[in-house]
């Protein structure tokens, strides 16, 4: 693996200009002044309440993700080329649903193989011939972003579902801005706040043609057992929505109606955090007690609008995933700007028996996990824990794809033994209305905290950063 | 606003009100077991706080002897009592974060702190009487200042008037009970009056209800059992008295009324307690007997609360 790019000390060493304040700023300030603005924040967080439970952990049910204190810094310039690839990629993401539940043009063009549908459990039938307000099928979608070198940004994956974060990306901007004034007033830093704005907007411009013309908008939760929990809250605060349960509501005559004090109110727009499988005991797992029964039915009918659509997993699948820069010019006729990780599918055998004399060097990922979850990182792995693997994978290929061990870029992080390159990544939330697609400048950075570690992943030890793009 | 949004703010203040009650209950019982037995007479106040805290029986379930250790653990610290402290600070953290929306982040900070501290400072209990009065005084602060972030930072709106409700319905309900179980101190029985042992029970009352320096001011008398009667009941400007407890009750379910353009059951329901108590007069009450009348005005109160649940909350 080749060193890492450093996005403060460039290759060689040089310092990069956007770090340029920051390096001076660091050189002035004491090391203990860092550690105590450090252990600030934490109590801040923990004040807060922004915790996130880890699945399995009964000990820690409320964890804090542990947060750095200094902050990635990209330049407009770096954002502008970014932003632009995110928005292609985007609009790419919401054709390919279109057409995948319509007409299906790429299928028959044979860019992706119709099994790679059709048996996917993320596939949802019941979305068929089904049409969505202005074909908006992902109106939040969280892309994963890493850097290689000084030029490329590459994506990592496409979360499309109900992809969570933006609470750290919105609370990381005011902790640093409590904590460290001064720096800010040295740069001039891109402001995240408007993401709850441009959210509400997206989502009322969807409503359904039967909503009022003040559609109403709520959040759907799982509940308060939930790891994003706080975020929901969160969410539905800064938008001034309601944050309902699936027993808040009720379907009358296919309309959506939540349960308030003053009776039974209509909502037209639902930004659900709860995934399609239990969005609708009717519809989907019949054990579902957290949807709604019939939700379905008048989602059916036009009356209501999710988001997402139901059915978007299709188009963030890990074995799509290969295929998206064919999917990005099919639909847009246009060279993608953001590159993808190159991709062996283990379900083609060429590639499998690749992967299977490389495994040593790949990272090995379901095709259906997420989170950091059963996933192989060859470099990393014991010889015992490779061979376990090799078995997995050759009894179900068509479950995994690999990937090269990429060497993700670094930034400063704070760390025992001082400041240290760690790796990073980054997830922008990309918002689509019925007539824009908007990105708020930044993103959530996640960083690996252990040294030399490449899993960023909450539940798997990283923190987070804030991300500053510098307006020039 | 979401039903259950109501609801969650509504048991909420609950929650908290009562951790205050049982705290003082306790802070008042450990003030009156203090004394020298001639003072305070054989009854075991123990026993008495489990009774007003209304949990006697489920007590009896988990301990053999209602001594100090015993009540102040069950009261306090026990996770099988649903009406514990600890569990009425968990259940009220619980409800704040189904809500959170609805809080103002002050309430929130106040209920999320009171639980750590909750947790890092009294995960293992007390071990003296020093640390039993300081989680008291702990308890008691996280309720002044939960209610008064809630006062002056809250839109006065139902979600607003919902919590106070749950705030009025509990507390009425807490001082019903204190009167339930000691109106036998309160009767005007010639012979005892002005004897050491029942003046330190209406101290312990009053105490309790946080009212012993508001008696002073309100009758500038010695005290005498009819007064703290009156007092607790049909006295207007004590906030722990029924009547304060039900002028709010009824203020807070008309603006409600108001603000949704519809009076219903538990409107009138209220009004007609409120003006019961408008009317009774101490000797009437006397007369009649002060045990039937609190234990009337308990079940009237206890039903007020079914009706809001069926009216507005499910």
């Amino acid at each position: 693996m080749a060193a890492a790019f450093d996005e403060m000390n460039g290759p060689g060493g040089d310092l990069r200009p956007a770090y340029r304040e920051l390096s001076r700023w660091l050189k002035e300030t004491p090391p203990d002044a860092l550690e105590y603005r450090r252990q600030e924040a934490e109590l801040l967080f923990r004040r807060i309440g922004i915790t996130f439970a880890v699945y399995g952990d009964a000990e820690a049910q409320e964890r804090l993700i542990p947060f750095d204190v200094i902050p990635r810094i990209m330049s407009a310039k770096e954002w502008a080329t970014l932003e632009k690839g995110l928005k292609q990629r985007v609009r790419a993401l919401n054709m390919f649903l279109r057409d995948i539940y319509h007409g299906r043009d790429i299928l028959r063009a044979n860019i992706i193989p119709d099994d790679l549908i059709f048996q996917n459990p993320v596939f949802r039938p019941e979305m068929n011939g089904q049409s969505v307000p202005h074909d908006v099928y992902v109106h939040i979608a969280g892309i994963d972003i890493v850097r290689v070198d000084a030029d490329n940004f590459i994506v990592l994956e496409d979360n499309a579902r109900t992809p969570s974060g933006v609470s750290y990306m919105l609370e990381n901007r005011e902790i640093m801005m409590r904590l460290f004034p001064d720096l800010f007033a040295r740069h001039r830093v891109a402001p995240v706040e408007r993401y709850p704005d441009e959210l509400l907007s997206a989502l009322r411009s969807v409503a359904p043609i039967s909503a009022s013309a003040e559609p109403t908008v709520a959040l759907m939760t799982p509940g308060v057992y939930n790891s994003a929990y706080y975020e929901h809250s969160f969410l539905a605060d800064k938008l001034g929505i309601e944050l309902v349960e699936g027993r808040d509501l009720i379907v009358k005559n296919d309309e959506v109606f939540m349960r308030t004090t003053e009776g039974l109110k209509r909502v037209d727009v639902i930004y659900r955090r709860v995934d399609d499988d239990f969005l609708d005991p009717l519809t989907f797992r019949p054990d579902s007690a957290l949807g709604v029964p019939g939700l379905m039915s008048a989602y059916a009918a036009g009356n209501i609008t999710l988001a997402n659509a139901v059915g978007t997993g299709i188009a963030d699948d890990k074995a799509i995933y290969s295929y998206m820069p064919e999917v990005v010019k099919f639909y847009l006729g246009e060279e993608p700007i953001l590159k993808n990780v190159p991709t062996w599918r283990c379900r083609e055998p060429k590639d499998l028996s690749y992967v299977l004399d490389n495994l040593s060097d790949l990272v090995v990922k379901e095709v259906h996990g997420s989170g950091g979850y059963g996933m192989l990182i060859g470099p990393a792995a014991t010889k015992a824990t490779i061979e376990a693997f090799r078995d997995k994978l050759k009894r179900e290929p068509e479950g995994f794809i690999a990937q090269p061990t990429l060497a993700l870029s670094t930034c400063p992080t704070c760390t025992a033994s001082g400041l240290a390159p760690r790796h990073v990544d980054l997830r922008p939330f990309v918002l689509t209305g019925s007539r824009h697609v908007t990105i708020v400048p930044g993103g959530l950075t996640r960083v690996a905290l252990k040294e030399g570690s490449l899993v960023v992943n909450s539940s798997q030890g990283g923190g987070t950063k804030d991300t500053w793009i510098l307006d020039e | 606003m979401l039903s259950r949004t109501a609801e969650n703010l509504y048991w909420l203040a609950r929650y908290v009100e009562r951790a205050e009650y049982i705290a003082r209950t306790i802070d008042a019982t450990l003030r009156v077991t203090a004394l020298p037995a001639a003072y305070i007479g054989k009854t075991n106040e123990w026993e008495s706080a489990l009774l007003t805290a209304g949990v006697s029986a489920s007590f009896y379930e988990a301990y053999q002897e209602a001594n100090e250790q015993n009540v102040v653990e069950y009261l306090a610290f026990s996770p099988s009592n649903p009406s514990s402290i600890k569990n009425c600070i968990e259940a009220a953290r619980l409800n704040s974060r189904s809500v959170r929306t609805a809080l103002t982040s002050e309430m929130w900070d106040t209920i999320n702190s009171a639980w750590i501290e909750l947790q890092e400072v009294w995960g293992k209990g007390t071990s003296s009487r020093e640390e039993l009065a300081r989680f008291l005084r702990f308890v008691q602060e996280t309720s002044l200042r939960f209610d008064g972030s809630a006062y002056r930072t809250m839109l006065r709106n139902d979600a607003y008037w919902f919590s106070r409700l749950g705030l009025h319905l509990e507390r009425a309900d807490n001082t019903a009970r204190i009167l339930d179980v000691k109106y036998h101190v309160l009767l005007p029985e010639e012979e005892h009056v002005g004897g050491p042992l029942d003046y330190y029970q209406w101290t312990s009352i009053l105490r309790s209800v946080s009212a012993l320096t508001a008696y002073h001011w309100v009758y500038r008398e010695t005290l005498k059992p009819w007064l703290i009667a009156d007092l607790l009941i049909l006295n207007d400007t004590l906030p722990r008295s029924l009547a304060s407890c039900y002028s709010n009750l009824v203020r807070n379910l008309d603006q409600i009324g108001v603000a949704y353009g519809r009076q219903g059951a538990s409107q009138r329901h209220a009004r007609g307690v409120r003006n019961r108590l408008e009317h009774s007069h101490m000797d009437d009450i006397f007369q009649h007997g002060v045990h039937e009348f609190i234990q009337e005005f308990i079940s009237d109160n206890a039903r007020l609360g079914e009706i809001i649940t069926r009216q507005y909350l499910i």
